[in-house]
């Protein structure tokens, strides 16, 4: 647990300059053996330079990086990983043709080009089996993986590689709490061993419960280092945005539980993945789902929006009975369903079109829309505060709370009665998350129905108004008002009874 | 077992389908089946299994080489110069020979890493390139091969067809080794996501142009084997084989967007779209007809490729594929 007397990695004076943004400026940081050290910012804070910097993949404008207190300079990832630096990309490192045995080997330590060596296999299955990620086909493709396995398989891949600093950049955002908790046990497993452990996340509870020391990025610069513990939640997150947040997620008016029905799902099912799916959204209300990953949540929205081909059950909007079979038909005004997709960068957006092209695209061919008409996108862009050079601006420069709002308004424009949000603030940052949160409750108040889907406990409570926890593809709890506690989605997602019948013997 | 089907299937119904081809074949022959038949047929499937094999190379790292019958061409003309005399010699013009085909390769590798070409247009400009020094070396066809190592190369053993044995040797001796190296991994690697790869420390460059280098290599044998078939030089035999290359490898199973697919579909892509070939010559239908059926022919086999598509049961799924 003591960390070390020299730093694994020490930059001094270093600065990272794409064309006109400074990325990082005249950074000093150091990161120890034996200490977990995460880093907090923004998004565009400079974190992920750092990281990149730290890993081999970018080189340094200006200044220096010691290794081991030596002066070196990282010819590429290769380099860095024969030196012990291991990084778990927040861009997936998975070739997604390979199979997870095959993407477990590639680059393996000591093999380069040569003969390949299966032991890494033994020892990744060994580490997948304690973060409950045994029911992972080896041969499986991991293009075939659902967002959290793939995420599993990362951490396995990168502990067999004997990490000297390990640097896990958003890491465990698919994953639930408590294969989360299970990963935390292998890292400072690690830490102990003498490991340094540089960790970026926007999970606060996460940081809290994981971190030794803390070191805060803003634009570019590293603002301070401490100890965990040092300030509470809210010093934090004001050393972050330079402003002080005091509340995370807007006030939460009392539920109406006679207000109109918008969308009445009955009996929904699908295939052997979705049974016996009952839901009921109303007007104004944000309706949560929750549960552990894949357990049908995902499958849900995506058959509400005609992505899913012979669902079965009823599914009435107002008082009609419809059968949704394409997402043309969902998004139509008569329907008015909108759906923000998991992954923004290959379901919600086109990453290379500029930002004007992709408000348009659900937009354009909807009845009464001008999707040509930049006005019209206006009033959400200013009102979630995108940050960016002109609409003309490819999407894949923007980052990525940047881009979530691109994907947003995109919808919004068309003025949904029912919005489906599968983890709109996956791996996005406090202020751009504390942005969305007031919007989606604003869009509630002016009447929308909202079904959120969440990995993150704290949004099911403190911004859902009810609940549905998913397991094995049923509904198994349905919580509403103060039943919603963290013990209570914990106890419904694993499917535990004892600890549910607990937790409402203490709330009765 | 049903992933390993499911990595497999392309291949599977690839062989499947030539296995029916060839059973057609062999019972329609005027002379029926016997081994100077199937010695004809392995031949002319072989030749074109090699430039199928270059381009499979391409394909895998994602990208596609317009040269394979240019260097075929080009080492076809250099092997009637130098495949012939005693026996050291003609060993010296072998490995001259396959010396030039895994020269054009690193010609086209170059020009895609170092020039950051398109492999597309690199290679449509090296084709020519290459196509010229053929028609410099045999204006008009010409030269000779030495009859005696191509009756080797090209008749059989115990009735076994040597080109098929020199298929297997492919097969086992090059391409199931090479699977099991992270050179072999990293082609899949660098055809399917080029970042991963590079995030995962290998280094891409190298790999793409080895695999660059390994599809000149085969465009050589390519070559070689079609002198030992023809015994001549001809710089004109280029363009045909480009194009049944490409067909044989999408035939095969292999992605033309990179990182899926294997040589063994990429062969056996070619020895179908061969026997689908010789299969017409020896029909009865009119002449004329031929190219439609046998484009049909084609078309057929692949949409069973993609015939999965239809089971699929969320529609983002088959945008992934």
């Amino acid at each position: 647990m003591s960390r070390s007397e020299h730093p694994i990695v020490h930059l001094r004076g270093v600065s990272k300059v794409y064309g006109a943004t400074h990325a990082l400026s005249d950074v000093d940081f150091s990161c120890y053996g034996g200490e977990i050290h995460a880093i907090l910012g923004e998004n565009g804070a400079g974190k992920s330079t750092l990281m990149k910097l730290v890993s081999g993949v970018i080189q340094p404008t200006a200044g220096e990086i010691e290794i081991d207190g030596e002066l070196t300079r990282l010819k590429g990832p290769s380099d860095a990983i024969s030196r012990g630096l291991i990084c778990m990309f927040q861009e997936l490192s998975l070739v997604p043709d390979l199979s997870v045995r095959e993407n477990l080997m590639l680059g393996a330590v000591g093999t380069g080009l040569g003969r390949l060596n299966a032991d890494v296999v033994k020892r990744a299955q060994d580490i997948l089996g304690q973060i409950d990620g045994e029911a992972i086909g080896l041969t499986t493709r991991v293009a075939d993986l659902t967002l959290a396995e793939r995420q599993q398989v990362e951490i396995a891949k990168a502990l067999t590689r004997d990490p000297k600093l390990l640097i896990l950049d958003e890491a465990t955002s698919a994953l639930n709490a408590s294969v989360v908790e299970k990963v935390f046990r292998l890292i400072r497993a690690e830490r102990d061993r003498g490991v340094g452990v540089l960790f970026i996340s926007h999970r606060f509870h996460e940081i809290e419960t994981l971190a030794d020391r803390i070191s805060i990025f803003r634009n570019g610069a590293h603002v301070e280092t401490f100890d965990n513990g040092a300030y509470d939640y809210g010093a934090i997150i004001s050393k972050m945005v330079g402003q002080r947040i005091d509340d995370l997620f807007p006030a939460k008016p009392k539920a109406d539980p006679d207000a109109d029905e918008v969308l009445r799902l009955e009996a929904f099912g699908w295939s052997d993945r979705l049974q016996d799916i009952s839901i009921v959204l109303r007007k104004g209300q944000i309706t949560g789902l929750g549960g552990l990953d894949g357990q049908g949540q995902g499958d849900v929205l995506q058959g509400l929006f005609g992505l899913l081909k012979g669902t079965t059950g009823r599914c009435l909007i107002g008082e009609t009975e419809v059968s949704i079979r394409h997402p043309k038909q969902a998004k139509d005004p008569k329907l008015g369903i909108a759906l923000v997709p998991e992954d923004r960068k290959t379901e919600g957006l086109i990453l290379d079109q500029s930002i004007a092209r992709n408000l348009e695209l659900a937009a354009l061919g909807t009845h009464g829309i001008d999707a040509a008409d930049k006005t019209i996108y206006q009033p959400f862009l200013d009102a979630l505060e995108l940050k960016c050079d002109s609409l003309d601006q490819p999407v894949s420069q923007l980052s990525g709370g940047n881009q979530q709002k691109v994907a947003l308004t995109k919808w919004l424009t068309l003025g949904p009665r029912c919005m489906l949000l599968a983890d709109p603030t996956r791996g996005i940052d406090v202020k751009t998350k504390t942005q969305i949160y007031a919007l989606l409750r604003r869009l509630a108040d002016s009447g929308v129905a909202i079904l959120l889907l969440s990995t993150d406990y704290e949004e099911l409570i403190h911004l859902c108004d009810e609940t549905h926890i998913f397991y094995q593809g049923r509904i198994v709890r349905h919580l509403t008002g103060k039943d919603v506690t963290a013990e209570a989605i914990i106890a419904a997602s694993l499917n535990i009874p004892a600890t549910t019948e607990r937790s409402e013997a203490a709330n009765a | 077992m049903r992933n390993l089907f499911r990595s497999n299937q392309r291949e599977a119904i690839a062989i499947a389908v030539l296995s029916v081809l060839l059973a057609l074949y062999l019972a329609t022959h005027p002379s029926g089946p016997n081994t100077y038949v199937m010695t004809i047929w392995a031949n002319q499937c072989l030749i074109l299994a090699l430039a199928a094999i270059a381009q499979f190379f391409a394909v895998i790292v994602r990208g596609i080489d317009l040269s394979v019958g240019a260097v075929m061409a080009l080492t076809n003309c250099v092997a009637s110069y130098l495949v012939i005399g005693s026996g050291l010699e003609m060993g010296l013009g072998i490995v001259a020979v396959l010396a030039v085909g895994i020269a054009c390769g690193l010609v086209n590798g170059a020009l895609v890493v170092f020039g950051r070409l398109q492999p597309i247009v690199a290679t449509l400009a090296t084709a020519s390139l290459f196509v010229g020094l053929a028609l410099l070396l045999r204006p008009t066809p010409g030269g000779q091969i030495d009859y005696d190592l191509a009756d080797a190369f090209t008749l059989d053993v115990l009735g076994i067809p040597t080109a098929l044995i020199i298929a297997a040797a492919v097969v086992g001796l090059f391409w199931v080794p090479l699977r099991r190296t992270g050179l072999g991994l990293g082609l899949y690697a660098v055809g399917s996501s080029e970042q991963a790869a590079f995030q995962s420390g290998m280094p891409v460059p190298v790999i793409r142009l080895a695999s660059f280098a390994m599809g000149g290599l085969f465009a050589g044998l390519a070559g070689l084997y079609f002198s030992f078939v023809t015994t001549t030089g001809d710089a004109g035999i280029g363009p045909n084989f480009t194009l049944n290359s490409i067909a044989a490898v999408v035939l095969g199973g292999v992605a033309l967007r990179g990182g899926v697919g294997t040589l063994t579909g990429a062969m056996a892509g070619a020895f179908i779209l061969k026997t689908i070939g010789s299969l017409m010559f020896f029909s009865g239908l009119p002449p004329l007809a031929q190219p439609f059926i046998e484009g049909l022919i084609l078309a057929g086999a692949i949409a069973i490729g993609g015939a999965g598509v239809l089971r699929v049961k969320n529609r983002l799924e088959v945008f992934a594929q």
